[in-house]
């Protein structure tokens, strides 16, 4: 008994003594909290590369990780509603709800994209607050970072300094590197594309890319045969030049089209983790970048 | 008006002296002199008020300056916020009286079921009757419970929660009203009202939430279909990396195994402790033991007796279960939506000790014969649901009762026969179940399930069920 109080003593003790504990919803969070927070941060981040954000499970693992976290950093406009809220009113771990400063969402920073007018099932998996991929435009990090950089020195204010100087740092090398991507990129501006789900309105926001048809017939609805047959016929008229997945969309519905419509098919990374190139922020652009160009020749 | 004609005509006078020094100097006369004095007193006041209003003039002409710079600034602000405003999202709707309303969702259910054997004469033979709902349904059509829920955030400390079930036949059960802490800090927390017991691993989740159509027979022998008892419940949940959560609630014991006692205190309570992880990104596990205790005073159940007398029985005494609980869920790289894989099992086991009285022979007894009563009796189920494709899913699960030992004293002691307790007549029931269910979205379900039920004694049911789950309103998250 005696030492198992000393244990969960010394528990509790490290706990005290240990640096900010991050939960990053995504994986494009966690590595962005991990530039900004530097050595004061230890990120744990709930979802890999490849994984559907749209469907996670509440599972027990991440039940602990929020109970011990000390600011969660999701990305909001409701792409984590189906399991996240379970995860917070179950980890007793009252700076970590929504409202209080352990909770950053980065979607209130950036300028939304598809914000539906009418809100409705029937229109499919569609989110009230816009299209909630928004970290396929490499802008918006800028100013998700800089609102991350606040927080976190609010709620480490011992450092809040070191993690100005490190925003301020990495703004600098993505500024360069985004006026690079966009000048490698200018042959794709106006290039219209097919897409499977509605995961890149940002991107193509962003590089000028023009979205003439998704695979799916509604945001998250499985593509059906005779939809895809729609598509197929449209391809005369509107001329895409590719059709784009994300990394973790069935394969199969891109490879029908690629086959059927004669262009070709892109797989782009995603997120961080999403490619074997998209290593952290700069490799997940420069992969993006890379195959899309790939696919334009 | 006439002072400053006055004025003028004296400073046209002074400059006129003052330039003609020579003629000034010249001047002896006290008279003059004291008019050059007198000129010089009023030259040296215009110059102050000169001097005045230059100040004011230029103070002004700084005013005005700024003005228009500060204008400039504003306009430039002006310019900077119409920026920032097209690159912001959409200015948020209009404040609503009514945007504090709850979350509200509703599940709506029904099925079309073919049983072989009279629904209304299910049992478990062997096993205490519940007095729960646990037989197969309704022959042909029938509407299913819609469930009412209503849950919201109340103020930053805590959340409530109301499911209410709407019977087919009418009437309003309160399935679950509850409130839970938001987080009491440290890893607490608190429930408190009407709730699913944290005991095992299913009987938390609602019915539509369940991979079949109904509950494992060791749910509906054990605790009644579900357990959900009046009370209090705390959680903890310790500062580790992998899930360790410790529980324990209190009630009334207002259903089986509980009798709805009519006694102050706490008459039914369980312990619960759970652990948890991931092996990897696409495994996921949490096993669990628990246990429950409750005392239940008359809980009375219906039979027949060997004569054919309609007779009640009634136990009085403790009863204690056993739960130990497993989950493992398998998604490749945590991908549920394509193919998915989950197996789960819980075995039961339970002593009641007491006694147990019966009417059958009342008037030899003056109202009714009491003995000892004592059983030790077990259960569990095993069950796996693959994915095989997109909205696809096919499960197995296999059920086993164990009837154990009983000992009923009336019938030990000679008293009355065997036969006068058919409830309890030796068996060991068993069911194979299958089934196959489509879910177009995530709202959406339905569900084709055939078992194959020996639950009661001689009476093999074959059971088909066609079942619809849709649910509409608030998007609610799901539990592992």
């Amino acid at each position: 008994m005696k030492r198992l109080f000393l244990l969960l003593f010394s528990l509790f003790s490290l706990a005290a003594h240990a640096d900010l504990k991050v939960f990053a919803t995504v994986p494009e969070w966690g590595a962005l909290a991990s530039v900004i927070g530097g050595k004061h941060v230890d990120v744990f981040t709930a979802t890999g590369g490849l994984q559907d954000p749209h469907h996670v499970e509440a599972k027990p693992s991440l039940i602990a990780r929020a109970r011990n976290a000390d600011m969660i950093v999701a990305t909001g406009a409701e792409l984590e509603v189906g399991w996240l809220p379970v995860v917070l009113r179950n980890s007793g771990n009252p700076h970590v709800q929504p409202g209080q400063p352990g909770y950053f969402e980065a979607a209130p920073h950036v300028r939304m994209l598809e914000v539906p007018t009418r809100l409705d099932r029937a229109d499919g998996d569609v989110h009230a607050g816009g299209n909630p991929h928004i970290q396929t435009d490499p802008r918006n990090y800028l100013k998700i970072g800089e609102a991350l950089a606040t927080r976190l020195g609010q709620l480490d204010a011992a450092n809040a300094n070191e993690y100005q100087a490190n925003f301020r740092n990495f703004a600098e090398r993505w500024k360069m590197a985004i006026a690079k991507w966009e000048a490698a990129a200018a042959p794709l501006r106006g290039a219209h594309v097919v897409t499977q789900h509605k995961a890149f309105p940002y991107l193509y926001d962003w590089l000028g890319i023009v979205e003439v048809g998704t695979l799916e017939p509604k945001p998250g609805v499985e593509p059906s045969v005779s939809y895809l047959g729609e598509v197929v016929a449209d391809v005369e008229t509107k001329k895409p030049r590719m059709v784009i997945r994300a990394a973790w969309n069935s394969s199969r519905p891109t490879e029908w089209f690629s086959e059927h419509a004669h262009v070709p098919a892109v797989t782009l990374p995603f997120t961080v983790g999403g490619s074997d190139q998209a290593k952290d922020l700069f490799g997940l652009f420069d992969d993006t970048v890379a195959q899309l160009l790939k696919a334009i020749k | 008006m006439k002072p400053f004609r006055k004025n003028v005509l004296a400073v046209a006078v002074g400059f006129a002296l003052s330039g003609f020094p020579a003629l000034s100097s010249a001047a002896t006369d006290p008279d003059l002199k004291a008019l050059r004095e007198e000129i010089a007193q009023m030259k040296q006041a215009y110059e102050q008020r000169i001097d005045a209003l230059e100040k004011r003039l230029s103070q002004a002409e700084t005013a005005t300056n700024e003005k228009t710079a500060r204008a400039e600034a504003k306009a430039d602000q002006a310019q900077a916020v119409a920026q920032q405003l097209a690159a912001q999202p959409p200015a948020a709707q209009p404040t609503q009286s009514n945007a504090f309303n709850p979350e509200i969702s509703m599940i709506l259910q029904g099925a079309y079921n073919n049983l072989k054997q009279d629904p209304n004469a299910y049992q478990i033979t062997g096993f205490v009757p519940t007095l729960g709902d646990v037989g197969p349904g309704t022959r042909g059509f029938s509407l299913g419970e819609s469930e009412l829920t209503i849950s919201a955030n109340i103020d930053p400390d805590w959340r409530g929660t109301a499911i209410a079930s709407l019977k087919p036949e009418g009437g309003v059960a309160m399935e679950n009203a509850f409130f839970q802490s938001l987080g009491l800090g440290n890893g607490l927390s608190v429930k408190g009202g009407r709730f699913f017991s944290g005991i095992g691993y299913m009987n938390e989740q609602h019915a539509h939430a369940w991979d079949f159509t109904d509950a494992p027979l060791a749910y509906k022998a054990f605790l009644g279909g579900q357990l959900g008892d009046d009370g209090v419940q705390i959680k903890w949940l310790a500062p580790t990396n992998m899930l360790l959560e410790f529980g324990a609630e209190a009630g009334r014991g207002r259903a089986f195994p509980g009798a709805n006692d009519n006694k102050n205190g706490v008459s039914q309570g369980t312990v619960f402790a759970h652990l948890g992880d991931d092996i990897d990104v696409s495994n996921a596990w949490r096993i669990g033991v628990s246990l429950l205790r409750s005392s239940p005073d008359n809980r009375a159940y219906n039979d027949v007796s060997s004569t054919g007398a309609a007779v009640s029985d009634s136990f009085n005494g403790k009863s204690r279960l056993w739960i130990a609980d497993g989950i493992w869920k398998w998604a490749p790289e945590g991908n549920s939506t394509v193919t998915n894989f989950k197996l789960q099992g819980e075995y039961f086991q339970r002593k009641e000790d007491g006694t147990l009285s019966s009417n059958s022979l009342a008037g030899i007894c003056a109202g009714a014969c009491v003995n000892g009563y004592d059983s030790e009796q077990s259960g569990w189920y095993l069950q796996g649901v693959y994915q095989f494709m997109p909205h696809w899913r096919f499960g197995l699960r296999h059920d086993a009762l164990s009837y154990g030992t009983v000992n009923i004293g009336l019938v030990n002691s000679g008293f009355l026969n065997a036969a006068d307790f058919p409830l309890l007549a030796a068996h060991d029931p068993k069911r194979n179940t299958a089934m196959l269910d489509y879910s177009p979205s995530e709202f959406t379900r339905f569900r084709l399930q055939w078992a194959h039920d020996n639950s009661g004694i001689g009476a093999t049911d074959n059971q088909l069920f066609l079942q619809y789950i849709f649910s509409l309103g608030t998007h609610g998250a799901h539990s592992f």
